[in-house]
């Protein structure tokens, strides 16, 4: 078994519960030293940093939101000034509008090891040849697991997203042995390597796939069809990235590396700390994040956690899948997608005062999501002429894009005839079954 | 002259047209025009009708979106340039035609063309006065 850090990994629990006790405390009195509105929250509470003497302690600090990061874009929640910041990451928020979030060089340099972990544990070493076909730029898959891969000294191929063909000339000419990107894109390049009778010419090994939910039976297939050993990685780019957590050799649940992050599950409706084992929302606080640092953020997804020791020796606790969400986000081609978006969108695009009933259906085919948004049509939305009409349709596609990233099929649909339950229309249809 | 013309909504779905011809043809509505514009996601039926608005109330009542808009009906000799002149005169005054369509009477000779334009009042005014609106004859749809 080989090992990044082998004393922080494999670190006994009450030794590993002391350091993050001392990195809270420090954490929190840096908050409240240096974010207003994290400092607002506590006084609100009668709260002082002080006030936090035990890990327990923490169930009395006030939660964090997403919401937050919108209300206080783009710098608002920022802990250090930004000549010490040295990179941003952006995601799409509730409304639209994207939270930002940016990194000094020591969070680049602990994001760095937190996916390096888990590349060491698969026993990836230098001798590896890394592709990377996350999308690099804003998004923060990309930068993640490349910085993890040049910290192990493997080479890179930072291939970023798309175009099939070149990924699969790549993989083959430069005898790639590690391929990071998004299950459904694993699965896509595994048919297509397969379609084109490449696959021996495949030197690959493992892969490193996340930002999207996957269930065992897309794991099986990937491992089938590329040849390799599949691993999941979870992160946020909230709390850092991908590399909050990820599994080990033993894929047995993905491991939390709780020396920068403290995990908590709670009740999602009354805010309660679950006891260990239970099933309910994951909540973070990073202990060592600088430039932009969380405390008690509602992940809103929906898992259990597990303390028991894992077979790979490492005693971090370990996370199971998502089995949801606390709230109705969804994952499209790795992207987040919040219903009150499309509505937003539809509302603007409409020229009416009534956002129009519409409904999401999303789906997987052939391995990537297909996203469809079908909307009612109405005496406002609806002209004589087919160009006005299809102007309409042009016009709620482009806001779509530009608002979540992606790219829906929207269609007009009759009026009523969208389902509805006790008068109230289902929004989101998911055929893709991935819990 | 102008006339009322209904626009009619189709979601591209099976079923769709014939739930809207059936409920005009169980209500007594008589057709007179009818042509239908379609993309790959969805149509726009457009009608000619003796009761507009009574249409409108039977499509709305069955969930079907229905726009009433003023076209310009003319009568055209039934011969070749009948239409082209008309199309001129509009032309030559900058009025732009946006659809039309046409179809033939019983009228012996005469076939009449539905047509919108950028401004419907002012091509009626414009044919009037160039002596090119043959005034339609009582039930003219009919023939």
């Amino acid at each position: 078994m080989s090992y990044l850090n082998k004393d922080i990994e494999t670190m006994p629990r009450e030794q590993l519960k002391e350091l993050q006790l001392e990195r809270l405390q420090k954490q929190i009195a840096h908050c409240y030293e240096r974010v207003e509105c994290f400092r607002n929250r506590m006084d609100e509470k009668g709260l002082k940093p002080e006030d936090i003497q035990s890990l327990e302690d923490l169930a009395k600090v006030p939660f964090s939101y997403k919401k937050d990061l919108r209300d206080y874009y783009p710098f608002g929640l920022f802990a250090e000034p930004l000549k010490n910041v040295v990179r941003f990451h952006a995601s799409s928020g509730t409304t639209g509008k994207r939270i930002v979030v940016g990194y000094t060089r020591e969070d680049l340099e602990v994001w760095a090891e937190c996916a390096a972990r888990m590349m060491v544990s698969l026993g990836i070493t230098d001798e590896d040849i890394v592709q990377v076909s996350y999308g690099y730029g804003l998004f923060t898959g990309g930068f993640g697991v490349h910085s993890a891969a040049e910290k192990i000294g493997c080479a890179v191929i930072p291939m970023s997203s798309g175009n099939t063909k070149l990924q699969i000339q790549n993989m083959v000419d430069f005898g790639a042995t590690v391929l990071c990107c998004t299950p459904s894109y694993a699965m896509h390049l595994g048919e297509e390597v397969n379609r084109a009778g490449l696959k021996d010419k495949l030197k690959l090994k493992y892969g490193i796939f996340g930002a999207e939910p996957w269930t065992e039976s897309m794991r099986a297939e990937i491992e089938k069809s590329l040849g390799i050993k599949a691993c999941d990685i979870y992160g946020l780019t909230e709390v850092i990235g991908p590399g909050v957590a990820c599994e080990c050799a033993e894929k047995a649940g993905m491991h939390i590396w709780e020396d920068h992050f403290l995990a908590e599950i709670i009740d999602p409706d009354t805010g309660e700390v679950l006891p260990e084992g239970s099933t309910g929302e994951l909540v973070f606080t990073s202990l060592t994040k600088q430039a932009f640092p969380v405390i008690r953020y509602r992940t809103r997804d929906i898992c259990r956690l597990e303390y028991t020791p894992c077979a790979c020796g490492r005693t971090h606790l370990r996370m199971c899948k998502p089995q949801g969400r606390s709230d109705d986000m969804l994952i499209i081609r790795g992207v987040n997608v919040f219903p009150s978006q499309i509505e937003e969108v539809l509302l603007k695009t409409s020229g009416g005062d009534i956002t129009p009933n519409y409904q999401i259906v999303v789906d997987r085919i052939n391995n990537s999501d297909t996203f469809d948004v079908n909307v009612e049509m109405s005496e406002a939305l609806f002209a004589d002429e087919v160009r006005s009409i299809e102007q309409i349709e042009k016009r709620i596609t482009g806001e779509l894009r530009s608002t979540l990233g992606i790219g829906a099929k929207v269609h007009l649909v009759n009026p009523k005839s969208i389902e509805r339950s006790e008068g109230k229309a289902k929004r989101v249809i998911d055929k893709r079954n991935l819990h | 002259m102008i006339t009322k013309q209904l626009s009619v909504f189709v979601e591209n779905k099976k079923g769709r047209l014939s739930a809207i011809l059936n409920c005009l043809a169980e209500n007594g509505i008589d057709l007179s025009a009818l042509s239908l514009a379609d993309t790959s996601e969805f149509g726009v039926l457009r009608l000619i009708v003796n009761d507009p608005e009574k249409a409108k109330a039977l499509l709305n009542d069955i969930g079907v979106i229905v726009k009433i808009t003023d076209v310009l009906a003319v009568v055209l000799d039934d011969k070749p340039g009948g239409a082209a002149k008309i199309i001129e005169a509009l032309s030559q005054n900058d009025i732009s035609v946006e659809y039309m369509y046409a179809f033939d009477t019983k009228i012996t000779g005469k076939a009449i063309m539905v047509a919108k334009t950028d401004n419907v009042k002012a091509a009626d005014d414009l044919l009037i006065a160039k002596g090119l609106a043959d005034v339609l004859p009582p039930d003219g749809f009919k023939g």
